[in-house]
């Protein structure tokens, strides 16, 4: 039975919509059909060939890849917006709202370790720089 | 492997969570699944027949509005497969175009009298709160094993 997954990167992952394309590409797997949309990618599949996947593509980045189950193929004219007119698909304000969140989650699944040390490392590195330390370098620069 | 159910039945991050602890997470998408993507169509164009509302009628009265019935008809069955919970407080955004908000009160209803375990929480406004929440998860999900 062909499945259809959701994959959902952080705003805090450095992994690319592409780079999740480019795996699945460059993987055993040939019958697999994939889309990029603007939060991720939609991977459609044989059930075993798609769960064997999700690990892999979870492996790239533990704390910063979420993955959600879909129940319309990708590009499904009942669902695609390109057919129906514009207009964001149902389903897409759940994933939106909870996107916002998705920074939170990746650190607290580093810090508790679900996703194993290294991750704890990775996530911290990628902390956004605060105004002030921005200031101090601006200065330390042009001074 | 335990079947979990989540809510809100189309939640990401549970879904992720309780998959990356090696349960099976029991949510709407999987329900749509079956009848979208199902080879003998036989109602276009969601392939909803007569079957779903009868379904629905098992949780929800003929006198409560059909929208509460036809989705009842996809997460009712959710719920009696279900072997645990984790229901998550409305934050407010799941009434809308696609929500329902009468749904809503009888899922989490019927899961929290269904006598499975249930474990309650609300989205995380910041990081301590988030740490609680992945914490209590991580929790509740290994204690089923």
């Amino acid at each position: 039975m062909r499945i259809t997954k959701y994959v959902i990167t952080s705003p805090l992952s450095a992994i690319l919509p592409s780079d999740i394309a480019m795996l699945i590409y460059g993987s055993k797997h040939k019958d697999v059909f994939v889309k990029e949309t603007c939060s991720g990618v939609m991977i459609n599949g044989e059930a075993e060939v798609i769960d064997a996947l999700v690990r892999d593509i979870r492996a790239m980045d533990p704390t910063g890849i979420f993955i959600k189950d879909r129940g319309f193929p990708p590009g499904d004219p009942r669902r695609c917006r390109g057919r129906r007119g514009g207009g964001a698909r149902p389903g897409f304000y759940m994933i939106e709202s909870e996107s916002k969140m998705l920074p939170m989650i990746s650190r607290a699944l580093a810090e508790t370790g679900e996703a194993g040390p290294e991750a704890v490392e990775e996530v911290i590195e990628k902390k956004p720089l605060k105004i002030k330390r921005l200031e101090e370098i601006v200065k330390e620069e042009l001074s | 492997m335990a079947k979990v159910i989540i809510y809100p039945p189309t939640s990401m991050i549970l879904f992720d969570l309780v998959d990356r602890m090696g349960h099976k997470a029991l949510s709407f998408p999987e329900a749509v699944r079956k009848l979208a993507t199902s080879d003998e169509i036989e109602s276009p164009p969601l392939n909803v027949t007569p079957e779903e509302p009868k379904k629905g009628l098992r949780y929800a009265a003929v006198d409560v509005p059909s929208g509460v019935r036809g989705r009842m008809a996809l997460i009712g069955p959710l719920i009696e497969e279900a072997e645990a919970a984790i229901l998550v407080e409305d934050p407010g955004w799941l009434t809308g175009c696609a929500g329902c908000s009468r749904t809503n009160e009888l899922v989490s209803l019927l899961i929290r009298t269904k006598g499975i375990p249930v474990l309650e929480l609300r989205y995380p406004k910041d990081d301590s709160e988030a740490r609680e929440f992945v914490r209590k998860i991580k929790a509740f999900l290994e204690g089923l094993k």
